[in-house]
């Protein structure tokens, strides 16, 4: 651990002008010291053994948890999180809102990626462009030709998920490492092209103007008409992006325990013995593909129609990598473990932000922390459905 | 025997890069019979069933199915055709079900009352595997993985089956039951069996008929009992001096 310290701290002091001054840095080094302290004292305390009775109350405590939730129905569950969800908007104000409208667009990101690196079991390193795909095709249909939003967003998935197949179609050949650097190519390609191709995509200025998401709200003002309203307020927005987010569980969920999500698995955990199943790999890596991308198609469309501007900077390698470290952290091929990822990886950063210097290190710290004492992620899978091994347990 | 052959291999090359692997294999198998192709490490035994099963491309020759030339065909269409190959080192799917593992031997398959009367089918077989259907594939000992890759085969209702040495790293007690099962799966439901076995002496006990593979050539073909018999076998593969 020295070196650590010896490399960091000329770093924690460095300011714009030049200058360096541990001011600053002491502070931060107080709440490291006072943290390391705590967990000294408790490691202590543990070794002698005083914490033994406080351990087994917090154990029964544990079981006593488990046992609650293995009562509980998981319709209840799934009810409780879909009323806390809805009335959310409702006690909170617009800070809370945007994080919570950021978290549910990485979510349907995160279950989008999960489909292609936690099912199939390919690394994608360019997940990305097809966000980006979506965003500007929606942008594009929106300033273009007045495209609503809610026509756009199947033209949007429809656009990504060709988008896929381009890129799939070539590089699905490959395996394993290969396939994630092709990948990483061919997401950069992307970028590169909306940033350069100036007479569609207005280059590294972005499209300005996107209309927000509409909506037919009757009106009784004068008989019965429908009026169109624009959906620019937070709450309104938050809704949309809910819908697609449960969308997406549950398109993701029926994919999971049909027996292609099986057939996907079997990919992941042996291409040559699958194929020896009867299993066309090359055609299933390909729709797997596709998927991942129409989610990310949709989650982009809806990201235009949110910011009502894009531009190439919202789709480098760092938001591919982002929606990574969500699936990897959340815990692959599982649905609760990748929400979970994409809360904790949009979350803490916004509790954070008076660290906002060190929040990168942090984030590293806990990745590799994640590794190290618990790889299968937050919630690790299990294999959803009929016939998977908690029914029994 | 006067009946066609139901797997026929004619002159098969094969190679990787530069290297020769099959140089001309001619073989055939007949309907209902065991067949086993013995030989050293690197003999080109794996080889073998991986280019019948269209994973390594053929550079010259024929092989021939039920009459029909299946070379060049894409691999996944052949476990369709009754032709499902129980791969080396067992190859199950580690982090699925014991269950999901055998229903993945009967992906191609729609009739849903079927491939659960075959899992039953399996499982009486291998009992072992029902007790494990829920637990992961790559918790179970070597022979019960060796178990369920048969089983996962036979979901595909084969015709003929490959069988690329069951015994790999197995005891020998656990070795005489899975061959007491392929005696079985032979019998009992007529299926056709070409077998790759390095442990030539229960490969030809249980076979009716066997080739010796030699640096990807056969160099001898006989009834599995005369080749238990011949001196020269005896010598170099059932370590006799």
């Amino acid at each position: 651990m020295v070196w650590l310290f010896g490399l960091l701290w000329p770093l924690l002091g460095i300011h714009a002008d030049g200058t360096l001054s541990f001011t600053r840095a002491f502070n931060v080094w107080f709440y490291i010291f006072a943290v390391t302290l705590v967990i000294v004292v408790v490691v202590v305390l543990q070794k002698q053994g005083i914490l033994d009775g406080f351990g087994r109350s917090l154990g029964a405590g544990k079981t006593g948890l488990t046992a609650v939730y293995a009562r509980t129905p998981q319709w209840a569950w799934i009810a409780a999180v879909a009323v806390l969800a809805l009335v959310f908007p409702m006690f909170t104000g617009r800070y809370e809102q945007d994080v919570a409208i950021n978290v549910l667009v990485y979510v349907c990101l995160g279950l989008g990626l999960n489909i292609v690196i936690g099912l199939a079991g390919m690394l994608d390193l360019g997940y990305i462009a097809f966000y980006g795909v979506g965003a500007y095709t929606y942008a594009l249909l929106s300033v273009n030709f007045q495209i609503p939003f809610w026509l756009s967003l199947p033209v949007a998935a429809f656009t990504a998920c060709i988008a896929g197949c381009i890129i799939g179609y070539p590089t699905l050949r490959m395996r394993g490492d290969y396939l994630a650097i092709v990948t990483l190519g061919f997401g950069e390609i992307v970028r590169i092209i909306l940033n350069n191709w100036m007479e569609l995509t207005n280059g590294p200025n972005g499209i300005l103007g996107i209309k927000a998401p509409g909506i037919f709200f009757p009106s009784f003002a004068e008989g019965f008409s429908l009026e169109h309203l624009y959906l620019k307020k937070l709450h309104y927005l938050y809704y949309v992006i809910l819908l697609l987010a449960v969308f997406t569980v549950i398109a993701v969920r029926r994919l999971n325990i049909s027996r292609i999500g099986r057939a996907w698995e079997a990919i992941r955990e042996d291409e040559t013995a699958a194929e020896l199943m009867g299993v066309n790999t090359y055609r299933l890596k390909l729709l797997a593909y596709a998927m991942g991308a129409i989610f990310a198609g949709l989650a982009g469309a809806f990201f235009a129609a949110r910011v009502r501007f894009v531009s190439p900077e919202s789709f480098t390698f760092l938001e591919s990598a982002t929606v990574l470290a969500m699936v990897v952290l959340g815990g692959m091929a599982s649905i609760p473990g990748v929400i979970l990822g994409a809360l904790a990886l949009i979350v803490l950063p916004e509790i954070f932000r008076e660290f906002e210097l060190y929040r990168m290190l942090c984030l590293g710290g806990a990745m590799v922390m994640m590794m190290v004492f618990k790889p299968s992620g937050f919630i690790a899978a299990k294999r959803l459905g009929r016939r998977s091994e908690e029914r029994e347990g | 025997m006067t009946t066609a052959p139901i797997l026929e291999l004619r002159d098969v090359h094969t190679s990787y890069g530069n290297i020769k692997a099959l140089k001309g294999i001619s073989l055939s198998v007949y309907p209902g019979e065991i067949v086993s192709i013995i030989g050293a490490n690197g003999a080109g035994k794996s080889t073998t069933l991986m280019s019948i099963c269209g994973i390594i491309p053929l550079k010259a020759g024929e092989v021939r199915y039920n009459g029909q030339a299946i070379q060049g065909k894409p691999a996944d269409l052949l476990p369709p055709m009754g032709l499902c190959q129980v791969p080396e080192g067992r190859r199950i799917f580690p982090r699925l079900s014991v269950e999901d593992n055998l229903d993945m031997g009967a992906f191609f398959r729609r009739d849903k009352d079927e491939i659960s009367k075959d899992r039953e089918h399996v499982f009486a077989l291998f009992p072992v595997l029902k007790d494990r259907r829920n637990q992961h594939g790559g918790t179970l000992s070597g022979g019960e993985q060796q178990m369920l890759a048969i089983g996962r085969a036979l979901m595909s209702r084969p015709k003929v089956l490959l069988l690329d040495e069951p015994s790999l790293g197995l005891a020998p007690l656990i070795v005489q039951k899975i061959f007491e099962i392929i005696n079985e799966i032979n019998r009992e439901d007529g299926t056709t069996i070409l077998l790759v076995e390095q442990n030539a002496n229960i490969a030809l006990q249980t076979a009716q008929r066997g080739y010796v593979l030699e640096t990807g050539a056969i160099i001898m073909e006989d009834e599995a009992q005369n080749l238990l018999n011949n001196p020269e076998i005896r010598k170099a593969y059932l370590g006799e001096s």
